[in-house]
């Protein structure tokens, strides 16, 4: 039995319908069986037209990349084969589309012509349901249990009339049966486990949703745009729930202010975009960090610049979310690395812009936002949630909303609840708020805004080291490309190369004692980051005047474990 | 502190230690006086009140006064004074800004806010120039003003902010005039009462760079008393009658405002599901 498999499906979406819920129905059946599981997938940027592929990769251990090679590709056209056959191991296994066209020669040993269409057609009367013939025969050569499969299908179905699920069951039992039938090599079956904790299925976008509703967001804004809408979409359909209000404005300015204002009355907000959404968002970080309004921002990184490519991911928004915008505006960026990040870390991102009262930015991308990953349950009753210091009417005497203090945090008193009274103002303002452009004061309240870095950048638990402990190679990392850093270390220590990795999750302020202590621990540093220019690495560079290794990759795609074991043993033997 | 009064039993509890910076004899003094009177009249508690606005000669309001207030960037006060009440329905709140805030770079939020109508007042301070940056033409400016800093004047033609609030839908229409103090103040009581997006277009003229008293005298009139402000046809008859400038009250409905609705839908969905839980939302991704 395999601890680890990949199974991709693909199709044009302008002729198939349902490749990504092939996908979706392949990987629900696999987290049931008790698997852990990591989606992939590319969707062309059009609604019909164009190749779209999903891939899962599971195991019996949290899976920390989307693999590179196939043990199972699900080809609905031709097209599919030719894009994607290439990654197909050698002892892979084929299933195609009798109907529509045959496998070459080369696959003869690994192929299994199924006729999708004319048993969805026979079996189910609807041609349209192929899609689940396809899980059928999925599910019968991983052994799942077809009762467990049953349910995932009416789950998928459950919003449609009961004829239609009958008709889907139908096309799944067809599926099934054709594979028995035509006995297709076993050496892919998986038995379901029995394990003892409760684990969770979500996107990296529906973990950060869910963290920031723990967290106490109750005010949510947001403009459609991919790949982020899937967070607005959430929220609209749970703040209600939870007392809350989330409003789909005019345009991104309209989110991100109207968060500022929600925030100014007291409650904690949240919008969430992509780059470019994000670009027209950074005069209002600007306001958020003068008035020491905070906000959280999510930026769910796409392929750039300009429109650029929405579907795709890339990690090019850190020069903008770090320096973006007039003036010198203190603001927090921080980065997930995987879902269970996703969650915990924007729980951290509200923790910091109250404690801090300071706009903080969370940097996912497209492969981690629309990614599916399995984590253990948290613990909620453990994670801490933090609220803005108020004024509560304490002060003696005049209330100071900008009172210089040792942390450059003042107290805040909120509308409605408190008798003093202020006004927030984007100029330049004294102690009391006033409008103010003496050359003194202007220093004095910069630096006032600027000490809270410095304290931010001592928060606990923004690094996280993994690899050998004696590495004289390191690798320094941000955001979604932990994983494949990860499996590629593994493998590497395996082979001997002494390599170890931070990964760095708040990028501004840095945490600087962490990332001093690593890099006076090796010799050679390597960062590896989806970009063309090396934006992280010109940061660490700046800082700390230190040669370091790029390894960029400027695809669209995410990084690989090959790609980044190839770079380390470049690395290595070089020297 | 915290128990401290906050009603305002006269003017003086209203003002604050800032003083206005507008220029003599500048229309923004009557609105900051109509405000100071509307708070007085509506026996308004500071700290329930939120004054916001935009940037530009009228973005300084707030800092003239002890409510609550956001001062925020150029365009954005409606967003800003959204997201406040929004997220404090308790609150009033009130926006000013000017016409190039409201109609040049913010105007793309106007006919959202009214299609939102959101409970909050918004005081457009129309001086048909941007006098801050010394007097460029302003989306309102008419052909027949002459500003120092056109010497050609304007080309193109001015907008009229009631006939777009009327077309928008605004549940509140009325326009005031700054040489008009007392029906001013009648207008931002009825709008501040209003439950919904009430929107006063405030003629507020710039004597430095487009003194436009004596043309706004010349062509004044108050709305006359049968107008039905029910009748939205008959509100936009008023506004084309060339020559002549309506004061008072164009147009009200009783459409339930944005926070009203958003309640009522969290009731529902509630009442359905229950109240929402992070628990309970694992359970539907285990």
């Amino acid at each position: 039995m395999p601890n680890n498999l990949t199974i991709r499906v693909g199709g044009d979406t302008g002729t198939t319908t349902g490749v990504i819920s092939t996908g979706e129905m392949i990987t629900l059946a696999l987290a049931r069986s008790q698997y852990d599981v990591f989606t992939f997938r590319t969707n062309p940027a059009e609604i019909k037209g164009g190749q779209a592929m999903f891939q899962v990769r599971m195991g019996n251990h949290p899976v920390l990349s989307q693999g590179t090679n196939l043990d199972v590709l699900i080809a609905y056209d031709e097209e599919c084969l030719k894009m994607h056959g290439k990654d197909l191991k050698a002892e892979g296994l084929l299933i195609f589309d009798a109907d529509v066209f045959m496998a070459e020669d080369m696959y003869k040993e690994q192929a299994y012509g199924v006729p999708f269409i004319s048993l969805a057609q026979k079996d189910a009367g609807n041609k349209k349901a192929k899609n689940v013939v396809a899980m059928g025969v999925v599910a019968e050569i991983l052994g799942l249990p077809l009762e467990s499969v049953k349910q995932v299908v009416k789950e998928q179905f459950q919003h449609k009339p009961e004829n239609v699920i009958e008709a889907n069951l139908k096309a799944l039992e067809s599926g099934w049966s054709w594979a028995l039938k035509n006995s297709v090599l076993k050496d892919f079956a998986v038995k379901p486990r029995e394990l003892k904790t409760s684990k969770l299925m979500m996107s990296g976008n529906e973990a950060m949703a869910a963290g920031a509703l723990h967290a106490g967001c109750r005010y949510y804004a947001g403009y459609p745009i991919t790949p982020a809408s899937e967070i607005l979409e959430f929220m609209q359909k749970q703040l209600p729930k939870f007392d809350g209000v989330a409003i789909q404005t005019e345009d991104e300015i309209a989110a991100v202010i109207s968060c500022i204002g929600a925030s100014f009355a007291g409650a904690k907000a949240m919008t969430a975009t992509s780059g470019p959404g994000f670009s027209l968002m950074l005069e209002a970080l600007g306001l958020s960090s003068m008035t020491e309004t905070p906000i959280v921002i999510i930026d769910c990184q796409r392929g750039g610049p300009s429109t650029g490519l929405p579907t795709k991911t890339e990690q090019s928004d850190l020069m903008q979310a770090v320096f973006g915008g007039h003036g010198e505006a203190p603001r927090v960026v921080m980065a997930p690395a995987n879902v269970k990040d996703c969650f915990f870390g924007i729980i951290k991102a509200f923790n910091i812009a109250e404690k801090y009262q300071i706009p903080v930015i969370m940097l996912s991308d497209q492969s981690l936002s629309q990614r599916t990953q399995t984590y253990t349950r948290p613990k909620l009753n453990t994670i801490p949630v933090w609220d803005r210091i108020k004024a509560n009417g304490s002060s003696a005497g005049e209330y100071l909303r900008y009172q210089i203090t040792d942390n450059g945090v003042s107290p805040v008193a909120l509308p409605g609840k408190d008798s003093s009274t202020y006004v927030a103002t984007g100029l330049e303002h004294n102690e009391h708020g006033y409008p103010t452009y003496t050359p003194a004061n202007h220093f004095r309240m910069t630096t006032k805004r600027h000490k809270k870095l410095e304290y931010i950048a001592k928060e606990k638990g923004f690094t996280r080291r993994f690899g050998d402990e004696q590495a004289k190679v390191g690798i320094l990392s941000w955001g979604s490309t932990e994983g494949p850093i990860e499996e590629a270390i593994r493998k590497a220590n395996q082979l001997g190369y002494e390599v170890a990795a931070l990964q760095v999750k708040m990028l501004h302020p840095l945490p600087d004692e962490e990332i001093r202590n690593f890099l006076s621990s090796v010799q050679q540093v390597i960062v590896p980051e989806l970009n063309f220019t090396g934006q992280f690495n010109q940061i660490i560079r700046a800082k700390y005047l230190i040669p370091t290794i790029r390894l960029n990759k400027c695809a669209g795609m995410p990084f690989t474990p090959e790609e980044i074991l190839n770079k380390i043993e470049e690395v290595i033997t070089k020297t | 502190m915290a128990n401290v009064n906050t009603h305002v039993q006269s003017v003086a509890d209203i003002k604050s230690k800032v003083n206005p910076v507008w220029c003599p004899g500048c229309g923004d003094f009557g609105v900051l006086s109509a405000i100071y009177r509307a708070c007085l009249i509506m026996d308004l508690d500071l700290k329930n009140t939120v004054i916001v606005s935009g940037i530009g000669c009228s973005g300084r309001l707030p800092i003239f006064t002890k409510c609550y207030g956001f001062h925020g960037v150029h365009g954005r006060v409606l967003p800003t004074a959204t997201g406040i009440k929004l997220a404090n329905p308790n609150l009033e709140v009130i926006a000013v800004g000017g016409d190039g805030d409201g109609l040049a770079i913010g105007g793309g939020h106007f006919p959202h806010a009214a299609r939102r109508n959101v409970d909050m007042t918004y005081i457009m301070m129309d001086n048909s120039t941007y006098g801050l940056t010394k007097g460029q033409g302003s989306p309102t400016t008419s052909p027949d003003f002459h500003l120092k800093a056109l010497p050609y004047g304007v080309q193109e033609e001015n907008l009229n902010p009631v006939a777009l609030s009327l077309a928008y839908d605004v549940s509140f229409v009325a326009r005031a005039f700054s040489g008009a103090i007392d029906q001013m103040t009648d207008l931002f009581v009825k709008a501040i009462k209003h439950k919904g997006f009430s929107f006063v277009h405030s003629i507020s003229p710039c004597t430095v760079f487009n003194d436009t008293y004596k043309y706004y005298r010349e062509r004044i009139v108050n709305i006359p008393e049968e107008h039905d402000v029910h009748n939205k046809k008959s509100a936009l008859d008023l506004w084309q009658i060339k020559g002549k400038v309506y004061l008072g009250v164009f147009f009200e409905s009783g459409r339930e405002d944005l926070g009203t609705t958003l309640k009522n839908l969290s009731q529902s969905v509630q009442n359905k599901s229950g109240k929402g839980s992070i628990d309970k939302l694992f359970d539907q991704f285990s």
